[in-house]
């Protein structure tokens, strides 16, 4: 496309989209300048340039106790990822391969389930986390995790499964190739970028999940939600520590979801749109 | 050409998938509608029994139930007014030819993956603190009294606070829409003479339609359920001018300990975004393949 473009107008456009990039991503930025002030710096009015001291940072993890949130928050989202991946490989598959007359309706079902309130099922949810013992703890917590994004695996494994030619598969079969020899032979190197796609956009989703993660914990399987949460009152942290603990507990995901903007369109778009 | 034993192994595939599923959607369903027939308090236990629709008479003609449907509306439908329109048109400025385009997309799509209670403290505390947010460092700059946004607007706030973390969703796909734009089709209309705002209306906008009625849909689902984002600045307040009707069904439920008030108002919750998805589905309907 040779379109002609001065370069006058094409700085104009990039002023423009520089400014407009700079003030969206400004309180992400603001928190992370405001990490490395020292408390007097921080509530000391506009400033962009911090004395860059740690302090912060070492106060949070040692004061704070944020090892234990924030391996929570691992463990309770690379936990109900791959159990989501376990149940819902298995079903995206057989939907992609085996389709029936009813494939396209269960999936917009499943599509529906998302649609349900949250706040609907709060009562029972919690009353059967008293019951059984579930409250606080990693088991409950990584179980609806796994259940409130498990259409989402499902439904972006299953786009991704669809564009694996089925050819190939009659040409192994053609050849012998025995149903698992098949999946694991000729089938399994094709789905493993789509799988790997999959689990980072749930990872994103699990770890950022701000509902049942603050309603169902207090300390023992609290994740970084809750934790951060709780800092809403004045008391506890303050700016600068409370900056440090922000910065922590979305570096990893924020790094993780500038490689996957691809990714996430078509996961949260139910890969309607590519 | 699925022999009957592939079928067969197929259907053990896409068993636990749907009944977990099914289990999920069913049994908490139902238990929240059979509680809401039940008198119910976690602190009084001795009270018990079938409520009839006391329950629903209670929380429907609470004064802060219809707050709550008015202000859950006002944040979806602001926060759609918002993010679509700005999403429209930072997407449309940034699929021109600039300079670091990598980097101006990492930086719009930045605030979509911060956790929500680290969006709201950092805009409350950072952003618009009466004292030291950045807000009132700007309004004492040209002179002007620092406002408390909220307690003054605490609705306003919170609205803009999602729309925030919301706009970076909306404008990444209408950006991933714009871009399979075909640019032929483009020039063609170029070398037709159109304008920039009739290539806008008839050329554009009718493309990005589809992207458009899906960012609705999706954003909604999510809207209705705002949590965190007034968990953490407002609490609902003052009185309950930034409850919406998750938090109002939270209130009932862990504050005020009504099993039975708040499984009502769960009701309510399903039917209201029943007809939301029907509205919205029917819409997409014609969209979807």
């Amino acid at each position: 496309m040779a379109r002609a473009v001065s370069t006058r107008t094409r700085l104009g456009y990039t002023a423009a989209a520089w400014i407009v990039a700079l003030l969206i991503a400004f309180p992400i930025v603001y928190a992370l300048v405001t990490s490395f002030k020292t408390e007097q710096e921080a509530i000391a009015g506009f400033d962009l340039i911090p004395s860059f001291t740690l302090e912060s940072y070492r106060a949070v993890q040692s004061q704070n106790d944020y090892f234990r949130p924030f391996m929570n928050s691992v463990i309770l989202a690379v936990g109900s990822t791959l159990l989501g991946l376990l149940v819902g490989i298995p079903a995206a598959w057989a939907m992609a391969f085996s389709p029936t007359k009813r494939t396209k309706d269960v999936l917009m079902w499943m599509l529906s389930t998302k649609m349900m309130p949250a706040a609907a099922v709060l009562v029972p949810i919690y009353l059967m986390f008293i019951w059984f013992g579930l409250l606080d703890t990693h088991l409950g917590i990584t179980v609806v995790l796994m259940l409130i994004n498990l259409p989402i695996i499902v439904w972006m494994l299953y786009t991704y499964f669809r564009e694996i030619p089925g050819e190939i598969l009659e040409a192994a079969r053609m050849d012998g190739a025995s149903l698992w020899g098949e999946i694991w032979h000729v089938l399994t190197p094709m789905a493993i970028p789509g799988i790997a796609s999959t689990m980072l956009l749930n990872i994103i989703l699990a770890w950022n999940e701000s509902f049942w993660t603050i309603l169902l914990t207090t300390t023992n399987a609290a994740p970084l939600t809750a934790f951060i949460a709780s800092f809403s009152s004045p008391q506890g942290l303050f700016w600068a520590k409370l900056s440090a603990a922000s910065v922590m507990a979305i570096a990893p995901i924020l790094i993780m979801g500038w490689f996957s903007q691809k990714q996430l369109v078509r996961g949260l778009t139910f890969g309607a749109v590519k | 050409m699925a022999t009957r034993q592939t079928a067969t192994i197929a259907r053990f595939m896409r068993l636990p998938a749907i009944l977990l599923l099914l289990v999920w959607m069913i049994v908490p369903l139902a238990m929240t509608l059979y509680f809401s027939f039940r008198y119910y308090n976690l602190l009084n236990p001795a009270a018990g029994g079938w409520a009839g629709l006391e329950n629903y008479q209670y929380f429907l003609t609470d004064p802060a139930f219809w707050q709550a449907i008015r202000n859950t509306l006002a944040i979806v439908l602001g926060v759609l007014a918002i993010t679509v329109a700005g999403g429209i048109g930072i997407a449309l400025l940034i699929d021109q030819p600039i300079f670091g385009q990598g980097i101006v997309r990492i930086l719009v799509i930045s605030p979509f993956f911060v956790m929500p209670p680290v969006a709201a403290l950092v805009w409350k505390n950072m952003i618009l603190h009466p004292g030291y947010g950045v807000a009132a460092d700007i309004a004492k700059f040209f002179g002007a009294q620092p406002v408390d946004w909220f307690a003054s607007y605490p609705l306003f706030s919170i609205i803009v606070i999602v729309a925030w973390q919301w706009l970076p969703f909306a404008t990444l796909i209408l950006l991933t829409s714009l871009q399979s734009l075909d640019g032929e089709q483009k020039e063609a209309a170029e070398m037709d003479g159109a304008g920039i705002w009739s290539r806008f209306w008839h050329l554009t906008l009718p493309h990005m339609a589809r992207a458009i009625t899906i960012v609705i849909l999706i954003q909604t689902i999510f809207l209705l359920g705002v949590y965190a984002e007034i968990l953490v600045t407002t609490n609902g307040g003052p009185g309950y001018a930034s409850t919406n009707l998750p938090f109002l069904i939270y209130r009932a439920a862990r504050l005020s300990n009504d099993v039975g008030g708040a499984a009502a108002g769960g009701i309510v919750a399903v039917v209201l975004a029943n007809i939301v998805a029907i509205f919205l589905m029917r819409a997409v309907g014609k969209n979807l393949d």
